[in-house]
């Protein structure tokens, strides 16, 4: 598929970045090929300030990795540091 | 071997029935307890948030890695979510297993990835009012930024 494709997916938000995005979820339209692209694109415009590489990203509830591709439909799950225990 | 999240408290007597076995000789349990500091700020509460879906799925993947890694008969691990106070219990992990060695590895490597790994979040709240998740660049809400990792233990 074109990089330059656009599509919707839904972003949910978890923790400090749902305290900052202001909501939970929302529907982003978006030409973001990977998630990686796409944290880019909401970090930017919610002011996300932590290094992708310490976050994690889920897409449709699986753990998965900031090169993985986006497809139309995806929730896409942005974790902040994690700090269990 | 299961993980769980729990919003009720956590009963550490409850779960340790769940680990002998007779080919055990040996018990190893963790509680990480919520102390009233961290790194010089004093803490009234904490609250923890955790994706319980993947939490779970990745907690049981680590007790997995466990057996695999160590010689050991089981593995169980909890973690709260919710509002606790200063003396509750966040996380339990217990293991049992043939000899002492492997049961004490098995606990430190189960809690350890634990930290890093499961999606569970923890915000501090600080005597006089402000709050902030710990580890986190983001939120406005906190009095320090990109801190270490704060530990209950």
């Amino acid at each position: 598929m074109a990089s330059d494709a656009v599509i919707d997916v839904t972003a949910r938000y978890f923790a400090a970045f749902r305290e900052q995005a202001g909501t939970d979820a929302e529907r982003v339209t978006t030409g973001a090929a990977t998630a990686g692209d796409l944290y880019g694109e909401l970090a930017e415009r919610h002011g996300f300030a932590d290094a992708r590489g310490r976050c994690k990203v889920a897409i449709n509830d699986e753990l998965s990795d900031w090169t993985a591709p986006l497809k139309h439909g995806d929730v896409v799950l942005f974790f902040p540091p994690v700090a269990g225990g | 071997m299961s993980f769980r999240i729990s919003s009720t408290p956590i009963d550490p007597d409850e779960l340790k029935r769940r680990l002998p076995d007779a080919h055990a000789g040996a018990c190893v349990t963790f509680e990480g307890w919520v102390r009233d500091h961290n790194e010089g700020d004093a803490v009234n509460a904490l609250e923890y948030e955790a994706h319980e879906p993947i939490a779970v799925a990745e907690g049981t993947k680590i007790l997995a890695e466990a057996a695999q890694r160590f010689d050991i008969v089981a593995a169980y691990g909890e973690h709260r979510v919710g509002r606790l106070e200063i003396g509750d219990c966040a996380v339990w992990v217990g293991v049992s297993a043939a000899h002492r060695g492997a049961a004490f590895d098995a606990c430190r490597y189960i809690i350890d990835e634990i930290k890093h790994r499961v999606p569970i979040w923890k915000k501090e709240h600080y005597r006089g009012g402000a709050a902030g998740w710990v580890n986190c660049a983001t939120g406005a809400s906190g009095t320090r930024r990109d801190s270490e990792a704060a530990e209950t233990q």
